[in-house]
């Protein structure tokens, strides 16, 4: 996110780099718990701080933010929500030394990597792919309200994805058919190398840190909007707002129209923008099934924007869908301020890594024809 | 201008804060809405008339942008044939300050093979981002996010976007196929100098382009509440003998309930992109 020469080449390349790990890596280091910046320093109200005001009076909620972090989404079973100091050094100590690892030099005389990969998956894996360079996953635990947290879910209780119901259950399994024979035909690829949506839940809702890279917004505010840009893949979730509840809603989207990200309504409480989204596309819910079950059609979420500190605003969700999930579910996510532009993220225009998936699964495909003693053709 | 300007400030001073502030506090007859500072308010829905998409450039109506040989008389090629009538092109008087764009001649060259060969080349086929000024006179409308500190362009076509600075960051860091702009208040138009495109993207669907260095310079004017003038000056001394201009009208969505559709269309040309590379192409 600087201005700086380097990161302006690390930005561009970005772009036409990402597609190549989209797919495997967030489920890898997703569920690793890979991941970055919370918010060391979220605590640090401020005393001279004074919540800043749009001219209408509301908080003023607009600039760069992220939420990047190394919090996982769901807890390790059995723990507690808040870490303590003890465990945050630990944690972010064991963060920075992986990091210092993998921003070490090359050896400039090793060997190539072997035919046909290293035998293992995900960012750096296969034949070689991203070192950290290229990598801004967040090195910090989330720290919301004064507590360093481990885990972004706060209900259930117990920070764990809820159970499903049994139409929850086929609806998931359905999502997972759908990537069985993944290098058949674009529509098996995940989301986010296909360039349509973030990997991760970014836009959400709810909007979710990705693990990886990224986990850049701009907040945009006039009266009767807000206007969120995430930064992959230059998505703007626009959401009306009124005054209370009812004020924005007018007659609402049609049930057939179910955009990427939803049709999302905001109104003021107190100082609280409350966003409330239903209409979500059933292709985003079910390319996000490694996160999180898909939801049904009636699935709603509700997103609440508080400024806590000059840095941080906190942001809070919560799920609501009986017919998918047994049990609601939600969490808490610091956005903290992003120091630096949100750069383009043109993904689509450069994504060669799309075509080279397919044609080499049918090169693959040719050439097991032909040992298997055809000619090779289809 | 400026000197001008600046004497009258003398001069007339105190009349003239008393008019500034005058404007700040409540709106004047001309019905155009402000910002609390002042500043022409143009938050809200805007989309163009007319036909400059298919071509920027006065025009006749035309059977189909790719066309082939026929027996008496060029007609439709057979990828756009069955679109029929939808296919066609309307005429249009061009939004072109004079008419025509002042190519250098290697460049009109490249327009004519780049209308020659239209569906291989329009960056819009491919839901390619359109770059601007293209993004502000397509066939989708966009919608303007005007704050006191931001100004932001939501596109309906491909989810593009523009942020406009209000502070200048510098040179660009990379080139992009928005380009970066930077916006200022000259008097009541707001002034965009957009510039750091990537060379890729084009002005409509008949093959007029532009190179990496083009630097474009917008005005926005509002002319009432619910109309923009809307005008740009291109200059790409690689491309265009000298600077040229296109200029035309904005519309606002006056419907209080119109909301900015969503138009991503990256899914929507997947069988045209990786349709051949399907395990089973569809015949």
């Amino acid at each position: 996110m600087g201005v700086s020469a380097a990161s302006a080449v690390r930005a561009r390349r970005r772009c036409a780099a990402v597609v190549l790990v989209a797919g495997g890596l967030a489920t890898s280091l997703g569920m690793a718990g890979c991941a970055g910046a919370g918010g060391g320093e979220a605590a640090g109200a401020g005393e001279g701080w004074v919540l800043p005001r749009t001219p209408d009076g509301r908080p003023d909620l607009q600039g760069e933010w992220t939420n990047g972090t190394m919090t996982p989404l769901q807890r390790p079973e059995g723990q507690p929500l808040v870490l303590t100091p003890e465990q945050v050094a630990e944690r972010e100590g064991a963060r920075q030394s992986f990091i210092d690892e993998r921003n070490a030099p090359s050896d400039p005389d090793r060997e190539a990597p072997p035919v046909g990969g290293d035998g293992s998956t995900g960012a750096a894996g296969g034949v070689g792919g991203y070192n950290y360079f290229w990598i801004d996953a967040g090195d910090r635990v989330a720290v919301f309200n004064g507590e360093p947290r481990n885990s972004l879910l706060t209900r259930p209780e117990d920070g764990r994805l809820p159970g499903l119901t049994p139409e929850g259950q086929r609806r998931r399994m359905r999502a997972f058919a759908r990537l069985a024979g993944e290098f058949d035909n674009p529509e098996n690829r995940p989301i986010g190398e296909r360039c349509i949506l973030s990997f991760g839940s970014n836009a959400g809702p709810p909007m979710l840190p990705n693990y990886f890279y990224n986990n850049n917004y701009t907040i945009v505010q006039t009266p009767d909007h807000v206007m969120i840009l995430t930064e992959m893949v230059h998505d703007a979730r626009i959401i009306p707002v009124g005054a209370a509840p009812g004020d924005s809603d007018g007659p609402g989207l049609a049930e057939s129209i179910r955009p990427w990200f939803g049709d999302s309504r905001g109104w003021w409480a107190g100082d609280t923008l409350v966003v409330r989204t239903t209409n979500v596309n059933p292709d985003q819910l079910a390319a996000y099934a490694y996160l999180f079950a898909p939801g049904s059609e009636n699935m709603t979420v509700t997103e609440r924007f508080t400024r806590a500190d000059e840095h941080t605003i906190n942001y809070e969700f919560t799920v609501e869908d009986p017919d998918t999930f047994v049990d609601v579910w939600g969490g808490e996510v610091p956005f903290t301020r992003l120091d630096g532009q949100v750069y383009e993220y043109a993904c689509h225009e450069g994504n060669y890594a799309l075509s080279n998936v397919l044609s080499g699964a049918r090169a693959q495909e040719r050439a097991a024809a032909a040992a298997a003693g055809g000619d090779g053709s289809p | 201008m400026t000197s001008v300007r600046g004497t009258r400030a003398r001069r007339h001073g105190p009349a003239l804060l008393a008019l500034v502030l005058g404007m700040a506090a409540c709106a004047p007859d001309d019905g155009i809405p402000r910002t609390p500072s002042g500043r022409p308010d143009l938050n809200g829905i805007w989309a163009a008339l007319g036909n400059a998409y298919w071509d920027v450039e006065p025009h006749t109506a035309r059977p189909a942008l790719a066309m082939r040989e026929g027996p008496v008389v060029p007609v439709p090629a057979n990828e756009v044939v069955a679109l029929g009538a939808v296919g066609s092109v309307p005429s249009g008087q061009g939004i072109v300050v004079g008419g025509r764009i002042p190519y250098l001649p290697e460049a009109l060259a490249r327009r004519d093979e780049n209308r020659e060969r239209w569906l291989e080349r329009d960056p819009e086929i491919r839901c390619f981002l359109p770059g601007v000024p293209r993004a502000n006179y397509m066939h989708l409308p966009f919608q303007i996010f005007q704050s006191e500190s931001k100004f932001f362009i939501a596109y309906e076509y491909a989810g593009a976007v523009r942020d406009i600075y209000l502070e200048d960051p510098g040179p660009p860091q990379v080139d992009s196929w928005m380009g970066q702009s930077v916006g200022r208040w000259e008097d009541d138009t707001f002034v965009v100098t957009v510039n750091g495109f990537n060379g890729r993207t084009w002005f409509d669907r008949a093959g007029n382009h532009h190179g990496y260095q083009l630097v474009v310079t917008e005005r926005w004017t509002m002319l009432g509440p619910d109309h923009l003038m809307y005008e740009a000056t291109m200059e790409d001394p690689q491309t265009f003998s000298e600077p040229w201009t296109i200029r035309l009208p904005l519309y606002r969505n006056v419907d209080p309930d119109a909301r900015l559709g969503q138009f991503k269309c990256v899914p929507f040309v997947e069988e045209l992109m990786y349709g051949h590379l399907r395990k089973e192409p569809i015949r």
